[in-house]
């Protein structure tokens, strides 16, 4: 029942799109159509996965299929069903938004098309989670990265979204290259292209090459440290509902892979963990770095996806460390802290997303130093981001804290004791304590900057709050952060069943027995309680307050609105403390005699590796192939001639 | 296999010299029939005998090659009034040499080859391999654009002779699969020659070099 459920789901949401294209472009009423067979395959594929995670054992199917190595095999565990139930939730909602975000009487010439591949990326992605052989799983992959090529080229006019579409699949092939590579190892180590028979690849010497080249595809797609050039670019020019369905949940299409490739191999050797732990601390701290530079919004909530995939990758390497090592508890504690933090990431991140989306529609600008003052304007979106915020920065009463709680406590069970890989836990849980600081800091200048003070520009003035079709699903991502918060206990079954079919030869201890879940919710419910009251008893005394009051203006005559902290004077001290990873550039004024003439400020922080190492190798390579060009001549007969002198080498060589 | 076999090779390997030596367009095209002929005769010799498959290969190979594709291009060049190739990039009497070098090369190289023993002693393969060379020898060295078909056809004809040799593992249908792309890319090279006429008011492919990038 469950695999046909989730079968439907694929045919609906791959063929959601089509009404769309034949339609013609003035019709409007294609897009409710087109969304309303989205939202039913989501309810499909929502129910089949809860249903496997709720009965805690798979349903497969299997049939022939008459494609070299291929045969259609199809499972719903509980491993890919809280990936499924995630793309369900996620998808349904961001194409909710986009009725209103992206309409096609505002967007007549690219509505369709984004609709089209919408489904298309959304079918791919339930596609390849339940997959179960070789074949089936790439086609799901690459249906999934191909048509988000096009959403991310959506506005193709617009030269910079064509180099970062550009650069996306670049990777994106590049990352297929590397799973091609993989599954031919596992296939001729295991002798079987059915992800269930790769246990025996596991025992073999190529399994270290396995997993390295794993762990790059995977790792590009999932955007881990210096893999993901792609990323920031990618999901600050994608359509804002596109952004949150990337970040979501695309991207954790590689952590999927992940978990799915170090599932089968029972005794996996440390260095497996070593590099997940040591990749996961490098992205989350250097992600959160990287965030705290930007200017851009949808470009700093981009980068804060490589630092919540760094504590995802965290919560990994410590399962993956606990079951080289037996050791039960840490296996249920990395993975479900690894897996809810996917949760819980595509939540707030989408939420996030989709408030910076509202944002982008009132005013029409990502620059930060061009907003101001929305709060006043656009209360509910400041609520919805301020919901967000407090939730990616792991802060109570919200879902971040669980997730990450889980984290620290695999990390600090792992470092305590002295015994076995002590000492990665002992490094990683102190510089996830240093993300979770940043990231505070990181968002405390965003919301600053964004929704208090006074507008900076006259955009920002000319704000208008967000419409119901954005609002409602900004509203369920923030309700799902507090759910998730308040009801983790509830959640734990779920997980324990995901974690039973990671590892099913570890007797892992349940969820309740190694976390103190059942306190952290009943602390953050009083809290929530505490501020509700906090709230009734101030709110008359706010409303009563004068609403509008001149701060002291430090005796200018004149002061205007662009005199506030600005994103880069807010967030100077930090990045100069990380000057060495994130090598700012600044265009610093001049300014002489004691009247000053006109001057003006630049900074601006490259990506790191696009900028400093891809861009100047491939520079290189150019070169190198440049010198090549001669014997291009364009001439038919030298070019047959070519052919000849190679076919008499092949002929008489040895 | 048949002892009548290698005399109709040498047959072949005597028409390969036709083209390359010649100027006149007519003779050449000539040759590539008659070779197509004894292509179509020797399919029967080395398959031994009538059954119905092989004479089927058999029958196309000799319409096709001996027949329907040579009149294609004596249409051609009436179309184009033209008669000879001139001022090819190397000369007849040099081209000829390097016929007669090919040919050495590809008997010196038979010798090292792993052949299946019943084509030991049999010139099938070195005249594949001579055949192969002197289409590409055409091909590299002629300027008219019949002439590159002619090329294009006798380089065929190798991969052909080639083709023989594999008579038990190949089936037919592999071979009158690669006669239908012949085919095609003869229509193909037809209608390039038209349109090089028309737009260049010349047959010579080395015009073609100004559609570089």
């Amino acid at each position: 029942m469950s695999v046909w459920l989730v079968l439907t789901a694929i045919a609906l949401t791959a063929t959601s799109g089509l009404p769309g294209l034949l339609c013609p472009r003035e019709t409007r009423a294609f897009e409710r159509l087109c969304t309303a067979l989205l939202t039913l395959g989501a309810a499909c594929a929502a129910a089949s996965s809860v249903g496997a995670l709720a009965r805690r054992g798979g349903a497969a199917l299997s049939a022939p299929w008459p494609v070299p190595g291929g045969h259609l095999a199809v499972e719903v565990d509980a491993l890919a069903a809280v990936f499924v139930l995630q793309i369900a939730v996620l998808t349904a909602l961001g194409a909710w938004y986009g009725l209103g975000y992206w309409p096609q009487r505002e967007r007549a010439a690219n509505g369709r098309k984004l609709r089209a591949f919408y489904g298309v990326v959304t079918a791919g992605m339930l596609l390849l989670t339940v997959a179960r052989s070789a074949v089936l799983f790439l086609v799901g992959w690459e249906s999934m990265a191909l048509a988000a090529f096009v959403l991310v080229s959506t506005e193709d006019e617009r030269p910079e979204v064509r180099e970062v579409g550009y650069l996306y699949l670049l990777s994106t092939r590049f990352a297929t290259l590397c799973l091609f590579a993989m599954f031919a190892l596992l296939g001729a180590a295991s002798g079987t292209l059915d992800l269930r028979g790769w246990g025996a690849a596991m025992a073999s010497p190529a399994r270290d090459a396995i997993f390295a080249l794993g762990l790059c595809g995977f790792g590009l797609k999932a955007g881990v440290m210096p893999l993901h050039v792609w990323l920031p670019g990618a999901h600050a020019n994608a359509p804002s509902h596109v952004s949150a369905v990337m970040s979501g949940v695309l991207i954790k299409t590689g952590v999927y892979g992940l978990v799915r490739l170090t599932a089968a191999c029972a005794a996996p050797p440390p260095w497996w963990g070593y590099a997940l732990v040591a990749l996961g601390v490098l992205s989350a701290v250097l992600g959160v770095g990287f965030a705290l530079a930007q200017h851009d919004l949808k470009r700093l909530l981009a980068y804060h996806s490589v630092e919540n995939i760094g504590i995802i990758l965290l919560g990994l390497g410590v399962a993956v460390l606990g079951r080289s090592t037996g050791h039960p508890a840490l296996v249920a504690l990395g993975l479900a802290g690894a897996l809810l933090h996917v949760w819980n990431h595509g939540l707030f991140k989408a939420l996030l997303f989709l408030s910076a989306g509202a944002v982008l529609y009132a005013t029409g600008t990502r620059e930060l130093d061009r907003l101001g003052g929305l709060w006043r304007a656009m209360p509910r979106t400041g609520l919805a981001f301020l919901v967000g915020s407090v939730a990616i920065c792991g802060l109570p009463p919200l879902n971040g804290l669980v997730s990450e709680l889980l984290v620290y406590l695999g990390l600090f069970r792992l470092g305590s004791g002295g015994r076995g890989p002590w000492l990665a836990g002992a490094l990683a849980a102190p510089a996830l304590a240093l993300a979770g600081a940043l990231a505070l800091a990181c968002f405390v200048k965003v919301f600053g900057v964004v929704f208090l003070g006074s507008p900076r520009s006259s955009a920002a003035e000319g704000a208008r709050e967000a419409g119901p079709l954005l609002l409602l699903p900004m509203a369920l991502l923030a309700g799902g952060c507090a759910v998730v918060g308040l009801g983790a206990p509830l959640l734990a079954p779920a997980l324990d069943a995901a974690v039973r079919a990671w590892a099913p030869e570890v007797s892992a201890p349940t969820l309740a027995r190694v976390a103190p879940l059942g306190p952290v919710s009943a602390a953050s419910a009083a809290l929530l309680a505490a501020l509700a009251f906090a709230a009734a008893l101030l709110g008359p005394l706010i409303r009563a307050a004068p609403r509008a009051q001149g701060t002291w203006d430090c005796g200018y005559a004149a002061p205007t609105a662009r005199m506030q902290y600005t994103a880069s004077s807010f967030a100077e001290l930090l990045v100069g403390l990380f000057a060495w990873a994130l090598r700012p550039t600044e265009q610093l004024p001049s300014l002489q005699g004691p009247f000053p003439t006109r001057a003006s400020y630049h900074s601006h922080v490259p990506d790191a590796v696009l900028d400093r190492v891809l861009r100047p190798v491939f520079e290189l390579i150019y070169r190198v192939f440049e010198s090549l060009r001669p014997i291009h001549r364009g001439s038919i007969h030298l070019y047959i001639l070519y052919i000849l002198g190679t076919l008499v080498a092949l002929l008489f060589w040895r | 296999m048949s002892s009548a076999v290698d005399p109709l090779l040498v047959l072949v390997l005597l028409m390969n010299f036709l083209p390359l030596g010649t100027s006149r367009l007519r003779a050449a095209i000539n040759a590539t029939a008659l070779q197509g002929v004894l292509l179509g005769v020797l399919t029967v010799l080395v398959h031994g005998g009538l059954a119905p498959r092989p004479a089927l290969v058999a029958a196309s190979v000799v319409a096709i090659k001996g027949a329907f594709i040579p009149w294609l291009l004596h249409r051609a060049l009436r179309d184009a009034s033209i008669r000879r190739e001139t001022e090819p990039y190397v000369s007849f009497v040099a081209s000829l040499l390097l016929g007669a070098l090919a040919l050495g090369a590809a008997v010196l190289f038979t010798d090292r080859l792993p052949l299946a023993p019943e084509h030991r002693g049999s010139l099938l393969v070195p005249a594949s391999l001579a055949t192969v060379l002197t289409g590409f020898l055409l091909l590299c060295t002629r300027r008219k654009a019949i002439t590159q078909v002619v090329g294009y056809l006798v380089l065929e004809n190798g991969v052909f002779i080639m083709g023989l040799t594999l008579h038990d593992a190949m089936p037919s249908l592999v071979e009158v699969g690669v006669l239908l792309d012949l085919l095609v890319a003869t229509f193909v090279i037809g209608i390039v020659i038209g349109h090089l006429n028309r737009a260049l008011a010349s047959q010579d492919v080395a015009s073609l070099d100004a559609l570089k990038e």
